[in-house]
Parts: structure tokens; sequence; C-alpha cells
């Protein structure tokens, strides 16, 4: 089943095309990776989808992308509520200056939800999803910015998990880490994608085959080929996409 | 042979000339620093010695008596404190809600540009000009007469660029890494302006904000035009009343009174230097304290 | 008002749609979330964001009230005075029974005084923002910023009167004169204050500089001093050039401490040596003395207007110049 389906999109910096006619699905609750060579529009592509995009200038979109039946460019559309849908999660971790616990129960407290009780448990569920419940639970109150680069990664997801979001981006979310903090993060991916739906952009070729059921392959802004992963790393239908994932180029 | 062994002596010996022409030049510099420093030391050094006998409690808590001549400077200490709160609350939220317009609402294009090279424009104008405007404007066109008002106002104008610039500045330099985390859980932009963007900016927006109203603490030009008195033995009953200030005083006291003692001009000096020195004091320790939490 | 309520419309009936995996009161919660958080907060971010608006626009308006109260009452002096004999004229008798109102002393006074205080700030000020940009280590850098900013928050008032008890005499003595009120004195007074400025722009312009400029210089076996002379220097002289413009407009807007140490006589100064008497000084000292609205009131007030005019000339110019330099270091 789908739960965003993006039909035709472009998508201009000023002059620069950066997207070109994109067409393709994202399916509720597996993990669909983006994946191909720097500048060819991967992350520009994930960021149309909560329309983060919206924030720089100059930007051009045509075509439509629809979140549950809805089209997410439509004028009547609040922003703010969509972006509690679609949560993100970003390539370097930014935890805000401030306690542990208040990074995640920013996004509630923004929603309204003001109970201290209700707030403990959003902030506990949170950080128990994304794994790091046991290793902060002591230092709640301590500021984010004292925990290790892997740690506030996983802070970062649980910030956008208390929002109990239908969807979760997640942009190179493991460039900025090492090995051992990646393996960490992967098996969360795995583990989550059982709630939510999952679409991350990697640059790992290996990233995508061990954690994502769906790839698509981009080149040029061009969607080249989308389909379950196996079957793009075992069998691409198109040559530029086989170039890619045995390394002939990239 | 003979040649490449010389040559090798000459490549690696150090250039004495060179050294020497460095010594020179760098030693040339640090007296330029100490032509700067030497004399500011000095100057506050001066005004300590010479003023610390004649500040004390009688003498910032009584008013002037005999023509100005003895006694203490209490209504010029008031005076200058209901100004720089004035101050404070007209340039405040304007400035800083000037910045915020300016950087996170408004279109970014040549109009921006243009306002921003006008506002810098206005940090460079003298302070007698402001006192003109708030002369035309507030004294007469308003009709707040030469009033704690006018004066506040015209001062608030003065500092307003400064306030605006450094206030932007702060914004400036959030990462938009924090703008996009919190706009990415669905928080609003004032959201994410009032809860992460101006935490982080306060220091810089204090820093600036605080420098800028110890510089109209000490201005003497704008409220000699807009509210200050020569000599009110009383304390203000409304906005509209005149009252002394502490700049205008020593003005007055060092220029304008014959046989005026030196303990009171001295005094009065060091009261001003003190009060402006508070100021920056805060202005400091709020900057370096910042520095360290973020490096 | 319509478009909140549209908005609001969608974020029900998306918050409201069943996707199972999480229990009902999750589920619950999290649309009244939604709409509470939606009704209360559109209604404040559209009157906050109004009120930035309005905040912003009235700090703006207020700058560009500046010109036109200036102007409008500065011009009226014309009705009276040409504008050749007001800034031609060698003669200022404002209370006169048959006026003049000739600014032409004041503008030779506030030329000299700037001239002679940048002659004397900017050697200086360059040595030294060049010793705290190159050479100074860390912790004297950081000390002497310090002092250098305290310097320029010194009230210039507290700096005139300094002027009037220890420099008059100082220069009174050392050259030998009857009168320690003279354009020099004021000069130094200025150059106090224009030091800061020039410092801590010329500073910045030094240090903005890529580090690779200092490594490609000495990895070819240059001196510290000769990077700092061939490479260092050209590259910031945008930013140095911009230091002394925005000197020479401290300078020029000076009041107080000008005032109170240059004797004010209404001459033009045949030298360093005897009193003078600046623009800014005549409006400070003479507005005391106007009725509003007559001659000399305008005439002021249109010397404020050249104030105006010349300082914003140079700061604009300045900034473009600083602007250049920033756009090349990039």
């Amino acid at each position: 089943m789908s739960i965003i389906e993006v039909k035709d999109l472009d998508l201009f910096y000023g002059d620069f095309q950066a997207l070109k006619k994109v067409n393709t699905v994202i399916e509720k609750n597996k993990v669909s990776a983006l994946i191909g060579p720097s500048g060819c529009g991967k992350s520009t592509f994930l960021r149309t989808l909560n329309r983060m995009n919206d924030l720089i200038r100059n930007v051009k979109i045509n075509g439509q992308v629809m979140f549950e039946g809805r089209e997410i460019y439509d004028e009547d559309l609040d922003v703010v509520a969509l972006r509690r849908k679609i949560g993100m999660v970003f390539q370097k971790p930014n935890p805000f200056p401030k306690s542990v616990y208040e990074n995640v129960a920013y996004g509630p407290r923004r929603c309204g939800v003001k109970n201290k009780r209700d707030l403990d448990r959003i902030v506990e569920e949170s950080l128990k999803e994304a794994a790091l419940w046991e290793e902060v639970k002591d230092r709640l109150n301590k500021s984010a910015l004292g925990l290790s680069g892997g740690q506030q990664q996983r802070l970062c997801i649980a910030r956008a998990l208390a929002m109990k979001p239908e969807v979760l981006l997640m942009d190179e979310p493991t460039s900025a880490l090492d090995p051992i903090a990646t393996n960490k993060i992967e098996d969360l991916i795995t583990q989550l994608k059982k709630h939510y739906t999952i679409v991350i952009v990697t640059h790992s070729m290996h990233q995508a085959a061990r954690i994502s059921d769906y790839t698509n392959f981009f080149l040029m802004g061009e969607l080249v080929e989308k389909d379950g992963t196996d079957k793009i790393f075992t069998n691409p239908k198109d040559q530029r996409t086989e170039d890619y994932v045995t390394g002939r180029f990239g | 042979m003979e040649q490449s062994q010389i040559k090798e002596k000459t490549i690696f010996k150090k250039d004495e000339r060179k050294r020497n022409t460095q010594k020179i030049m760098f030693a040339l510099f640090t007296l330029c620093m100490l032509a700067v420093i030497i004399p500011t030391i000095l100057i506050i050094g001066f005004i300590i010695v010479k003023g610390v006998g004649t500040v004390n409690w009688s003498f910032i808590s009584e008013m002037p008596r005999m023509g100005m001549k003895e006694g203490g400077i209490l209504p010029a200490i008031v005076g200058t404190l209901y100004l720089v709160v004035g101050t404070i609350l007209f340039s405040f939220p304007l400035g800083v809600g000037a910045a915020i317009y300016l950087t996170e609402y408004a279109e970014q294009g040549k109009l921006t540009r243009l306002i921003r090279i006008a506002v810098l424009n206005l940090a460079g104008v003298p302070s007698i000009v402001y006192g003109l405007f708030g002369l035309g404007l507030f004294v007469f066109f308003l009709g707040f007469g030469s009033s704690i008002i006018a004066g506040a106002l015209t001062l608030a104008c003065l500092i307003l660029p400064i306030i605006i610039t450094t206030s932007e500045e702060a914004i400036k330099s959030v990462p938009d890494g924090y703008r996009e985390a919190s706009l990415a859980v669905g928080a609003s932009k004032w959201e994410t302006i009032l809860h992460v963007v101006l935490p982080r900016a306060m220091p810089g927006i204090l820093t600036g904000g605080i420098l800028g109203i110890g510089r109209a603490a000490g201005e003497t030009a704008p409220i000699l035009l807009t509210v200050a008195a020569f000599f009110i033995p009383r304390m203000p009953n409304s906005l509209f009343d005149q009252v002394m200030a502490l700049p205008y005083h020593l003005y007055i006291v060092s220029t304008q009174v014959p046989g005026m003692p030196e303990s009171i001009k001295y005094g009065t000096a060091l009261v001003l230097l003190g009060l402006v020195g508070v100021f920056f004091l805060i202005a400091t320790l709020i900057r370096l304290k910042f520095k360290n939490s973020t490096s | 008002m319509k478009e909140f309520i549209e908005k609001i419309a969608f974020t029900k009936s998306a918050s409201g749609k069943e996707t199972g995996s999480r229990t009902a009161v999750e589920k619950l919660e999290e649309s009244q979330w939604n709409l509470n958080k939606s009704f209360k907060n559109r209604i404040g971010e559209y009157m906050i964001e109004k009120l930035i608006f309005v905040l912003g626009i009235t700090a703006l308006l207020i700058m560009g009230l500046i010109f036109v109260f200036l102007i409008r009452t500065g011009f009226r002096l014309f009705e009276d005075v040409t504008l050749g004999q007001f800034l031609m004229g060698r003669e200022w008798y404002p209370n006169a029974t048959n006026p003049r109102f000739g600014i032409l002393p004041m503008i030779a006074g506030t030329t000299m005084v700037t001239v002679g205080a940048i002659l004397i700030s900017v050697p200086i000020g360059i040595g030294s923002a060049i010793f705290i940009a190159e050479v100074a280590p860390p912790k004297t850098k950081t000390v002497f910023k310090v002092i250098i900013e305290f310097l320029s928050a010194i009230p210039s008032v507290v700096l005139g009167f300094l002027g009037i008890v220890v420099l008059s005499n100082w220069v009174r003595i050392s050259f030998n004169l009857s009168s320690g009120f003279t354009v020099l004195t004021g000069s130094i007074m200025i150059s106090l204050m224009a030091l800061p400025t020039i410092i801590s722009v010329a500073d910045d312009a030094i240090r903005a500089l890529p580090d690779e400029y200092r490594e490609a210089s000495l990895a070819l076996g240059a001196s510290k001093w000769e990077t700092i002379k061939n490479v260092l220097l050209p590259a910031a002289s945008s930013g140095i050039i911009a230091a002394v413009m925005l000197g020479v407009g401290r300078a020029i807007g000076e009041t107080m401490a000008v005032m109170m140490v240059m004797g004010n006589a209404v001459q033009i100064p045949s030298s360093f040596l005897v009193s003078g008497r600046t623009m800014t000084a005549t409006i400070a000292a003479e507005m005391g003395d106007t009725v509003r609205n007559g001659t000399h009131y305008n005439a002021l007030f249109a010397i404020g207007v050249v104030l105006l005019l010349m300082t914003s000339i140079i700061n604009i110019i300045s900034e473009f110049v600083l602007h250049r330099a920033q756009k090349e270091g990039r």
C-alpha cells in the first residue's frame, strides 16, 4: 500500500532544474532508499516530501506529491501540520542546545502538550523507540550537546518520533558517524519500519542493500529506476543503474 | 665543489637583515598599540584617583546646594536613570522586532539591502543630528516639550540602528540546522523564532543592546536639545518634566559655572564613567561567557 | 480569517484518518494536539507576524523621518539666505541686527580638526590593528581589545572634561601658547575617539583574510613581516580604507569634546595652534538661544543637514567598500 505518490515532479533552483519528471510511490511501513551520485537530486527530492524546500528562495515546483491522498503543495494545506505527520532527520546531528528531555519534548510542547506526566511519557516512549533510553535515562536534564555523535543522531530520531509521525525522512543520517554508531542506527531503522514508513537518502549502496525494501536510483535529477532493493542490486533493468551498483561510476 | 658549499651555507644561514626589519616593524606596531592602551588606562585611572575622594553616599544621595557648588548630584543620577530606562523600553522592542522582520520575514533582495545600508548609515550619523531630529519631532512637532519622554525617544532613535544591526548579526549567526530541526517537527515559524532562534541569539542581542544603552547613557549632545535642565533641585513628577542628567551636568560644572570646586567635577565624571563602565562590564561578561560556552 | 478556517479543516481531516498500528489512545491524543494547537496558534501566529511587521516598519520609518525632519526645517533657511551665502559666507553673526549666516569658518574648523585627527589616528590605528591581528599573543589580544572597546565607550563629555583640565594645559605649555584651547587639542581628543573604530574595522579586515594567504607566503620563505607587507595589507586594503573613512565620519560628527576644548572662536583657523569652531559645536552651543522656526533655528538645522549629508556620503561609500572587500574575501 502506498502512502506517498509523486507524479511528474519538476523542481527548479532559479534556472537550474534539479528534478526532472520524477514519478514514484513510497510504500507504507517499508524502508525506501534513495541512492545516486552526489548532486543527483536525491536529497532535494527527500526535502520536497515535507516541503522543507520552501525555506530556500527561488525554488519552483511543478507536479504532484500526494500524501495519504492529499496534494501537499495545495495552497490550503497547513505546512506545519504536514511536517508533524512527516518527520525528518538530518545529515548532521542537530540537537538543540537544550537538555535531552527538552529536545524530545520540543515538538509535543509546540502542539500544546503541557501536562508534565504526558510529556514524561512521550519522552520516555520516544527515547525507548529510538533505543536511547537506557543510555540517557540518568541524564535527561543534561545538555544534549554532551552526547556522542551517534547518541545525538538517535536523539534527533527520538525528537522526530515524539510527534508520532506517519513517515520519517532521513537525509544520510549516518554519514557523519563511525561504523559502530552507524550499525546501531541501521538496526534501529529496521525496528522502526514496523510502525513507520521510512525514506532514507544514503551514499552507501551497502547501506541501501542492508536495510531497504525498495530502492530509487537517481541520476542527474532523473529517477532512473525504482524497484525492490533485491532487484535493483541483482537484476536492474536500466544499464545506468547496473553501472552504478556495480561501481562503474559514482 | 667549493661554490656549492657556499651556496648551502647561505641558504640555511638566518637572514639577519630580514630579521631586524621584522623586529623593528613589530616594535613599531607594539608602540602604536601602547599609544592607544596607555592613554586609555591613564584616563580611567586619573578619573578614579581624582574622583574617588568625592564620591560617597552623600554625594550620590543629596541634592546640589549653593548653585551646585556643594552637596550631591542625586537629581542628575535619577534623571539619567529615567532616560536609560525609557531608552531601553523604546529601543529594544522596536530594534529587535525590526531585526527579526529583516532577517526572518522580509523578502531578501534589493529592498532589504537598501534598508540595511540605510540602517548602517544611520549608525554613523552624528549624535547632535539626532538631537536636532528629537527637537524637531518630539519636543516641538509632537508637543512633548523638553521632557524625559522626548529625551528617551531621541536616545532610543540614536541607538536603534546599533540594536538593529547587532541583533540582525546575532540572529543570522544561528545555524540553519536549528531552524530546520524545529520546523521539521512541526513547529511554526514564530515558534521556531521564539523557542530556538531567539534564545540562541540572545547573548549577541544583549551584548549589542547593552553597549548601545551605555552609549545612550553617556551622550550629551542629543539630550542637550531635548531634555536636559541646567539645574532643577527636585525629582521629576511626570514623563513630561525636564530633568538634569549626568553627562550634561558634567558639561555644565566643567565649563559653565565659574569657581566650581574641582572635587565636584571629578566626582561627577567618576559617577558617569562608573555608570557607563557597569553597562560595559555586563556586556563584556555576557560576551566572554557566551564565547566560552560555544567554543 | 477564511484562510485560517480552511487550514484548520485540513488538519482535522488529516489527523482524523485512522492508520492502525498504534493504540487508539495515542491516536486520540494526537488529533487533540493538532486541533488545539492549530486553532490557538494560527491566530497567535498571524497576530505576531503582523506585530513584528509593524515594529519593524516603525523602526525603519523613524529612521526615514530623520531625513525628512532635518531637511524640511533646514531648507526653510533658504527663504532668507542663499545657499552661496550659507556655505561660502565667512561671517556668522546670527544675533546681529543685520544677521549673517555664513558657515565657512565652521566647515574649515571641522575640516581642520578632522584632518588633524586622521593624521594622528590612522598610522597609530593601522599599526595597532596589525599588532592585534598578526603579532599579539591571543591573551594579550583579548585584553587589549576589551580596553580599546572601553575607550570607545567613554562618554565624550568625560574626554572633553579631561581635555580641559589636562590636555589643554599640556598643549599650552608644550607649544608655548597663551591658550591651550586649539584645533590641535580638538584633533587629539577626536583621534582618541576615532581610534577604536579604525582599529576594530581594520583588524576585522585583516583577520578575515583566509589563512591560505599567510601559509602560501610563509611557505615561500617570506618572513612574517614580509607576509604582512606584501600579502595581507594589499589584500585587506579595501577594509582598511573603509576603516579610515568610518574614522573620518566619527571625527566629523563628534560634538561635546571638541566644543569643550577648541575655544569655539568663529574664524577660519590659520594653523593647528589657534582656536576654531566645528559645525557640531555651533549647533550644540547655540540651539538654546534660538526661537523656534526663526532664521537662526533654521540655520542650525541647515548645518545639521550639511553634517547629515557629509557623514552619509562617507558612511555609504565605506559600506560599499566593505561590501566589496567581503566579496573579494570569499
